[in-house]
């Protein structure tokens, strides 16, 4: 199916696209078609920089188990690190 | 038989009077001959739609599909235009009916035209058959399980699709369903309540629904792929095609 269902949401980082490193301004969280996985459906995610065009943008395809574990393997990581340690700065994150 | 065809990228002009991208295919005979309108699926102006675009000029038809992301994403490869198009909200309804307006216009123009132009889409583009197909001076539509011409996306949705039921009335030309018995959207019971309104408006349509076929069974590099339900899909689509806009 077409779900159509998309997350979308402000971010602040960077991504390596198929030109090098831009920076990150948004990103989107579907569950539908994938353009590659072979699967029906999959949990796309696409880091987005709009101000740069359509091809500023770091796609994946991941299976639902492989987005929850992702989801899980960031929760752990920051949960290791020393608290705020990768916030934005205030002055940077206004 | 001589069978030479011209696939190339053109411009024409679509909603609005803007000008969009398009990939037009047509046989090289004098003609007269009818014409197609493609409409591709939400993962965009990609490959495989060029690939049916070809299919139906090696059918005798002068053919096109419109890049619906043109605005958005212009150049951009396929799958980084259809993001970007899902990350502004989608095509909107008035301005796919512009575009395949333009398109069918398009196809009017050629020397070749009989002046008889179907549309056929597949997946979001099924829906957006039957939109056009309920807005536009068409002789044929082709809706291959599209869903939400029936029923709605859930609510947080932004992107703007609506159902499409009530628009059954002004539906200008006959009707070809293609669905998969195991497709929940379009569910058998959604294309079934589709059914009953056409029959209510007195509508002239035919409708399969495959067993063992899910959606997107047409696309042979999906794992969704259903051979034989995809070949006499195929076959329905040219026999139809064929009573309705030649001449």
């Amino acid at each position: 199916m077409c779900t159509y269902l998309t997350e979308k949401f402000a971010i602040d980082g960077s991504g390596k696209g198929a030109r090098g490193y831009f920076p990150l301004s948004e990103a989107m969280v579907y569950v539908d078609h994938p353009q590659h996985a072979p699967y029906e459906h999959t949990v796309n995610i696409d880091f987005l920089n709009p101000a740069q065009g359509p091809s500023a943008r770091v796609a994946v395809e991941l299976t639902e188990e492989s987005a929850l574990a992702l989801i899980e393997a960031v929760r752990q990581a920051l949960d290791l690190a020393p608290p705020g340690l990768a916030s934005a700065p205030a002055d940077v994150a206004g | 038989m001589y069978d030479a065809l011209l696939a190339e990228t053109v411009t024409l002009t679509g909603h609005g009077g803007d000008l969009i991208e398009a990939y037009s295919a047509r046989p090289l005979v004098p003609g007269p001959t009818g014409g197609v309108v493609v409409i591709h699926h939400m993962p965009g102006y990609d490959a495989a739609t060029k690939e049916i675009t070809r299919w139906f000029a090696a059918e005798g038809y002068a053919a096109v599909c419109p890049n619906l992301y043109s605005r958005e994403a212009p150049g951009a490869d396929p799958d980084d235009a259809a993001a970007a198009a899902r990350a502004q909200g989608g095509v909107p309804d008035a301005r796919l009916i512009g575009d395949v307006a333009g398109a069918a216009r398009y196809l009017r123009g050629l020397t070749s035209a009989n002046q008889r132009v179907g549309t056929i889409g597949y997946c979001s583009g099924g829906r957006q058959s039957f939109l056009a197909a309920c807005s536009l001076d068409l002789q044929a539509a082709v809706d291959c399980y599209g869903a939400f011409v029936v029923g709605r996306p859930p609510e947080d949705s932004p992107l703007a699709v609506e159902p499409l039921l009530h628009l059954t009335k002004d539906l200008n030309c006959p009707l070809l369903g293609l669905f998969g018995a195991e497709d929940q959207h379009p569910s058998p019971a959604e294309t079934a309540e589709l059914e009953q309104e056409l029959r209510r408006h007195g509508k002239e349509y035919t409708f399969h629904t495959y067993e063992g076929a899910g959606h997107g069974f047409f696309a042979v590099d999906r794992p969704g792929y259903r051979p034989q339900a995809a070949g006499e899909g195929r076959q329905r689509v040219v026999e139809f095609f064929g009573r309705h806009l030649n001449g």
